[in-house]
């Protein structure tokens, strides 16, 4: 009997090693040549502005540039539940940067998630959407990193543990989760559809953040845009489970992914608020609509009737009503420290008064983003002109943000109380 | 190093980042004015216009509106004589007066977004602006009478 086990473990082990090693041998890729670095004049002015743009829609330097670094040098840390892996220098210095990749190095870079030298990328730059980038826009893009300056810069070394830090494993990864592809248009939409997808499910790479991953970091087929945690904060559904009481119809996607605020939705804040204004901010209108008509397909906005002065109005009288008559404490904090600048009160929100029963953060699953606004406030680069939110996070204490998360959850949201708000908070603040 | 405008002129702070608006306002610029209450955000004394509109001075850091127009109780008007301050005369609104300057910063947001306010309208931007001495029914008397003063909406 023991004998027929170990048989059957030794089998099986013998199994998984074959099919590690087909999956490495399959997947093997050479070494590409070393390039001297181009000079910048072998680049047109117009493919490299053209880059430029592109790279703002792919939100590069999110990643690829460290807070107070080099733009482009890399080193940022991203944590992962892996370990924390390093964005690599991607400005053309030849020992540290990509000055000896050949375009078609780089093209293989986004195509496959595979380095110059041969090495499998991880799946943390997510070469799963910059595969469907088209030929001309990954040459615009290359034409704009090797006009960088180039900056020597090492990123640190991840801390991803053995053996997952084995390169080759990438390969299984890739055999499980990656099927290259084109993109292909879809001849039932328009063109401006079209144009947002091929932008939000490529370069955008949207879904990064917006669909939920598995226990292997890949993201969940059945779960496209459906929302999930990132770094402390939140990025809601996209799609009709979005809990907001208002549609994210066309024009509030447009107004929302242009301008970084809505009076019926709120604030693009936190990582959310970079993707707008560094990243979209230099992007062409025609393609920000594209992205927001995509985008209200994918929400359904168009199925869903509702009538937006009635939801306003109700939602206005609602806190007004709770404001006056509640006196526990959550109450009392949104009296003294929020009111002056939330409030509204003639049945439609005013100009530059956020109104919270409209409020996205309000009315999500996860507490993360309206936690992570009240305590470090709203950057008066994240919004409109004229906005800004002074942080709470020396003002109040933990039990303090849960109540008054609370509170504002049970007043401005018919959506079911949060759980364990107070430990959230905590969590929160040590993250950041 | 920040640059900030403060009632039309440039003023510049070797403040640290985390330093708050407050005390740049009262310390370095002079402007006593401006009132350290609670400290926390939560009673309204230190109100002041950062862009044209109220915020509360004593939790907004220096670093968070660098570049920014800062406008104290002492720009409201250049003579004193906007028409919140002539209504605050008018009502005898203070008593001990140490909420006033930043009720009135508050209240002349008020009459920015609702020229011609209702209870409900100054109940719901005015009720964290706290008056020990209890001079809130004043207060509404003299916010309205403002407002009735107010050649144009938007003063």
């Amino acid at each position: 009997m023991l004998k027929k086990i170990f048989t059957g473990l030794l089998l099986s082990l013998a199994l998984l090693i074959v099919a590690a090693l087909a999956a490495y041998l399959y997947y093997w890729r050479p070494a590409l040549a070393p390039i001297d670095p181009p000079a910048a004049t072998a680049f047109s002015p117009q493919v490299v502005e053209k880059g430029r743009v592109l790279a703002g829609m792919g939100n590069c330097a999110a990643c690829h540039t460290a807070r107070g670094g080099a733009e482009y040098a890399g080193g940022h840390g991203l944590a992962t539940p892996f370990g924390t892996i390093y964005a690599t220098n991607i400005t053309p210095d030849r020992q540290t940067g990509i000055g000896r990749w050949s375009l078609a190095a780089f093209q293989r870079a986004m195509r496959e998630g595979v380095g110059r030298d041969g090495a499998h990328l991880y799946p943390v730059f997510p070469y799963t959407h910059f595969n469907l980038v088209s030929e001309a826009d990954l040459t615009a893009l290359y034409a704009y990193f090797m006009t960088r300056a180039p900056v020597y810069a090492v990123a640190p070394v991840n801390s991803v543990p053995f053996p997952l830090n084995l390169r080759p494993l990438q390969a299984g990864w890739k055999l499980l989760f990656f099927k290259p592809a084109t993109f292909q248009l879809d001849p039932a939409q328009g063109l401006d559809w079209n144009r947002g997808r091929y932008l939000a499910e490529g370069l955008a790479h949207c879904a990064a953040c917006h669909t939920p991953r598995n226990a292997l970091g890949a993201e969940l087929a059945g779960s496209s845009y459906l929302g999930a945690a990132i770094d402390h904060w939140y990025a809601p559904a996209l799609t009709s489970a979005n809990t907001a009481p208002l549609p994210w119809t066309q024009d509030e996607l447009y107004a929302f992914l242009r301008t970084g605020a809505t009076a019926l939705h709120g604030v693009a804040a936190g990582p959310m608020s970079a993707v707008v204004h560094e990243g979209m901010g230099a992007s062409p209108d025609s393609d920000i609509r594209a992205l927001a008509t995509y985008f209200a397909g994918v929400a359904g906005a168009e199925q869903r009737q509702v009538n937006t002065d009635t939801v306003v109005k109700a939602g206005i009288a609602r806190s007004q009503r709770v404001s006056l008559v509640d006196n526990d404490r959550g109450a009392s904090l949104y009296v003294a420290a929020c009111a002056s600048c939330h409030s509204n009160s003639d049945g439609r929100p005013a100009a530059l008064r956020p109104e919270l029963s409209l409020n996205s953060a309000v009315s999500a699953p996860d507490p993360a983003n309206l936690i992570q606004v009240i305590l470090h406030g709203i950057s008066k680069d994240d919004a409109m002109p004229g906005v800004l939110m002074p942080g709470f996070a020396a003002s109040l204490t933990d039990n303090d943000v849960a109540q008054l998360a609370a509170y504002l959850r049970r007043s401005r949201s018919h959506q079911p109380a949060w759980t364990n708000l107070e430990a959230a908070v905590t969590r929160a603040r040590a993250g950041k | 190093m920040y640059n900030i405008t403060v009632n039309g002129q440039p003023f510049g702070t070797e403040a640290e980042a985390e330093t708050p608006l407050l005390w740049v306002l009262r310390d370095e610029a002079h402007l006593k004015g401006t009132k350290f209450g609670c400290g926390i955000g939560m009673c309204g004394a230190c109100t002041v216009h950062v862009d044209g509109r109220a915020m509360r001075s004593c939790i907004t850091p220096i670093a968070a509106v660098a570049g920014c127009a800062i406008t104290t109780i002492e720009g409201l008007s250049p003579d004193g004589t906007h028409p919140l301050q002539r209504a605050w005369l008018a009502t005898q609104a203070p008593q001990c007066g140490y909420c006033q300057s930043g009720q009135i910063m508050q209240a002349a947001t008020l009459l920015k977004d609702y020229p011609q306010p209702t209870d409900a309208n100054i109940d719901a931007v005015m009720s964290g602006n706290l008056c020990r001495c209890m001079a809130y029914v004043r207060i509404r008397k003299a916010i309205k009478l403002a407002a009735g003063m107010q050649e144009a909406p938007g003063v």
